[in-house]
């Protein structure tokens, strides 16, 4: 593993049927970075950010992440202590929310440091509160997710990864799911936990985005990253075909 | 006297709303029975083949011939009436209704006289006297003499019957009702009763054929008698004429004879007179009866709500063992499901109270929660499958994303979500079980429908009985139902 890195990617392969979804990708995440994935639709994207916490296994190559190793071959059953350390300190905010819908906001956000980390129930409540006021929500704790706009319920969602505190934050199109006048409530809130110090790696085609809070983009096409680097140097002067199709500048 | 019936539950209550009608239209047919009988040259008579050897029975050599001596007296009669005798099989707990309602002409199965009966139908001169035995375990012999010394204890015997109104009438007896012979004996074996009384008939080829029983005393006596409509004069003095005469040239001697059932008792009914018909009113239904209802209904509420309680949690397991055990444990949760729905629920509790008697002695109102729990666990496992397949799979793997364990995302997560959805299902199954339980009369528990039945024969009614039983029913179920559309409005997430 890198020094620094809270994500060291090697070699990595994917294989759905006879189809490669991904064909060696490396790369490296430190403390405190942003890093943004950009790419067409069947790039490859989601399927990397779940083989990150092994929501979706992979078939060859190295996943080293928040202290663990994950490799080929790890069976849930198996393998559970080692999936859930890894999962416990690394959050997932997924595209379509995945809210609990029988929980309010507040439950939703509660659920895991209560029952996964033991916190005390009155110290996972305050925790989830301070973290609701966080994402602008701190009147809706009492609210069921269906009576939420999908704004506001991604917002939860973000809150509800942020309560186990995790050492990075994968989030996959969070803003593809919602109608365009929500996107940008979502967005600030994760340009504040950029500017927060929180490490991400975000899955988006919200390119404007990705220029103003990333630190560095990775272009993957193919399954392959076909061009990375600070969002000046990859979107500014595009090297590859792919990116500039990505930026409509062909 | 009957043997084996089949549990009667709803039938009853529709058969009481069909024979208040038809009794209605045929109050104003004349007295014509006996010329029909001649014009459509046969005798037709009633009477239940399951009541078995040596009344009226399929004969074993060939199941489409009716032997017994009651087939052979039914023949008899219908010889020097000039026409053909024609069996009508009907269940013996409806003979009465049957025959009001013109199903057949005469009723010829085991009927005693008793002064209820008579108060409704006529009879003819008896054509056979027995008497009432209390049968027992050898190891009481020695301090079984007499009903009076079983106080305190359970009574075997049939329902409807003159054994039952003798037990009835003894002080201090828990009174335990059968619906065929083979099992208050199969029992009393067990030790699940501590005497059976029955006649005496049936007390000799059905209980004292098994080792470990003994007679204990004669308890009462009394007289089988040919039934038919009282406005049927002619008809009835015919057949009674018949009869006078089959025992003064000794055809019915000899047919008694031929069936082992000759005795020194039958001597004697020769000799006695005629029962005269003197009419007795019913009670009929009075607020005395309301607490006993009420109490019926109060156990078929306990006995449906531990049932379900059971089925709920069975069938949860099983839809666990289904969805995330083991090849072995998947096939015997989906072999399990798959034979207790697709066998009778009455067939399982059969098997379960009698057919394990040997190795497992159940008390009957813990095999009626248990037999109908096991059935409708089943059901519920179908349920709690549909449920979990409407919880999308992101649910899942949001809560395993947050580091939860697969038992804490799968109970904190996906089981309320799918269990939401199994709900109204379930409720609607309540419904239904609260209906079922009435099998387990087949099982000697009284409840509703059984407790109505008692009351129906107690009054000489079944339209009152009936109608009170139904109403208990609905207002057991209706509440239930509203909660099921309730929920099903409400399937939209709830707070947690």
């Amino acid at each position: 593993m890198s020094v620094g890195a809270v994500v060291t990617v090697r070699a990595l392969r994917t294989r759905r049927g006879q189809t490669e979804v991904l064909r060696g990708i490396d790369f490296d995440v430190a403390r405190g970075e942003v890093v943004a994935v950009i790419g067409p639709s069947g790039s490859g994207k989601t399927t990397l950010l779940r083989g990150l916490n092994y929501l979706t296994p992979f078939t060859a190559g190295e996943v080293d992440i928040a202290g663990h190793r994950l490799r080929p071959g790890l069976s849930e059953r198996a393998d559970a202590a080692l999936l859930r350390a890894v999962r416990t300190r690394v959050g997932m905010v997924f595209q379509s929310f995945h809210l609990f819908p029988h929980l309010t906001a507040l439950g939703n956000v509660t659920e895991a440091p209560y029952r996964v980390l033991g916190l005390e129930a009155g110290q996972a409540r305050a925790r989830a509160q301070a973290l609701l006021q966080r994402v602008g929500l701190g009147s809706y704790a009492g609210a069921l997710p269906h009576t939420l706009s999908g704004g506001q319920q991604q917002r939860v969602a973000i809150a509800r990864s942020l309560a186990m505190e995790p050492v990075v934050l994968l989030l996959d199109e969070p803003t593809s799911a919602l109608d365009p006048r929500l996107v940008g409530e979502v967005l600030n809130v994760v340009a504040d936990l950029a500017a927060a110090g929180q490490t991400m790696l975000i899955v988006t085609h919200e390119i404007a985005f990705a220029r103003r809070v990333a630190h560095r983009v990775l272009v993957l096409a193919g399954g392959q990253i076909v061009d990375s680097g600070t969002p000046a140097d990859v979107l500014d002067h595009p090297r590859t075909a792919a990116t500039r199709a990505l930026l409509g500048k062909e | 006297m009957s043997r084996c019936r089949s549990p009667i539950g709803r039938r009853a209550v529709i058969f009481a709303l069909i024979s208040m009608v038809l009794a209605a239209a045929g109050a104003c047919r004349a007295d014509d029975a006996l010329e029909r009988v001649h014009a459509r040259g046969t005798l037709r008579w009633g009477g239940d083949i399951q009541g078995g050897e040596p009344y009226a029975f399929q004969d074993p050599h060939d199941a489409s011939r009716l032997i017994g001596f009651e087939v052979e007296i039914a023949d008899a009669l219908a010889r020097r009436l000039g026409v053909r005798a024609e069996f009508v099989q009907n269940d013996w707990q409806m003979l009465i209704p049957a025959l009001e309602r013109g199903d057949f002409d005469v009723i010829l199965n085991g009927l005693e006289v008793t002064p209820a009966r008579r108060a409704r139908v006529a009879f003819t001169r008896p054509y056979y006297a027995f008497t009432e035995t209390l049968v027992v375990r050898r190891d009481d012999a020695d301090t079984v003499h007499g009903l009076a010394d079983l106080r305190g204890r359970r009574v075997g015997t049939l329902g409807n019957s003159l054994a039952f109104d003798l037990v009835s009438a003894a002080p201090e007896l828990e009174v335990v009702l059968y619906e065929g012979v083979e099992e208050p004996y199969i029992d009393l074996e067990q030790g699940r009763l501590a005497g059976v009384v029955l006649d005496h008939i049936i007390a000799d080829r059905y209980g004292l054929v098994r080792p470990g029983l003994h007679a204990a005393a004669t308890v009462g006596d009394g007289v089988y008698a040919i039934a038919g409509r009282r406005d049927d004069l002619a008809l009835m003095r015919a057949v009674d004429d018949s009869l006078a005469a089959m025992m003064r040239d000794a055809e019915l001697r000899a047919i008694l004879t031929r069936w082992h059932l000759w005795d020194e008792r039958q001597t004697a009914l020769a000799q006695a007179e005629q029962p005269t018909s003197a009419p007795v009113t019913g009670a009929g239904l009075t607020l005395a009866h309301l607490p006993i209802f009420a109490r019926a209904a109060g156990f078929t509420v306990v006995i449906s709500a531990l049932a379900m309680a059971l089925a709920v949690a069975g069938g949860l397991l099983l839809s666990l063992a289904r969805r995330y055990g083991g090849a072995p444990l998947r096939l015997s949760a989906s072999a399990y499901v798959e034979v207790f729905r697709g066998t009778p629920v009455l067939l399982q509790l059969y098997v379960l109270y009698y057919g394990l008697a040997p190795i497992l002695t159940l008390p009957a109102f813990a095999a009626a929660v248990i037999g109908l729990g096991m059935n409708y666990a089943a059901y519920e496992a179908e349920l709690y499958r549909a449920g979990l397949d409407a919880v999308p799979i992101g649910q899942a793997e949001a809560a395993l994303a947050l580091g939860m364990s697969r038992g804490l995302a799968l109970r904190r997560i996906v089981l309320p979500q799918a269990l939401r959805v199994a709900l109204p299902g379930i409720a609607n199954d309540f419904i239904a079980l609260l209906k079922d339980s009435s099998l387990v009369s087949a099982i000697t528990v009284v409840e509703l429908t059984k407790q109505m039945t008692i009351t129906a024969v107690d009054v000489r009614g079944w339209l009152v009985p009936g109608l009170l039983c139904a109403a208990l029913y609905l207002a057991l179920s209706y509440p239930l139902s509203r909660l099921a559309r309730r929920l099903e409005r409400r399937l939209a997430p709830v707070p947690a």
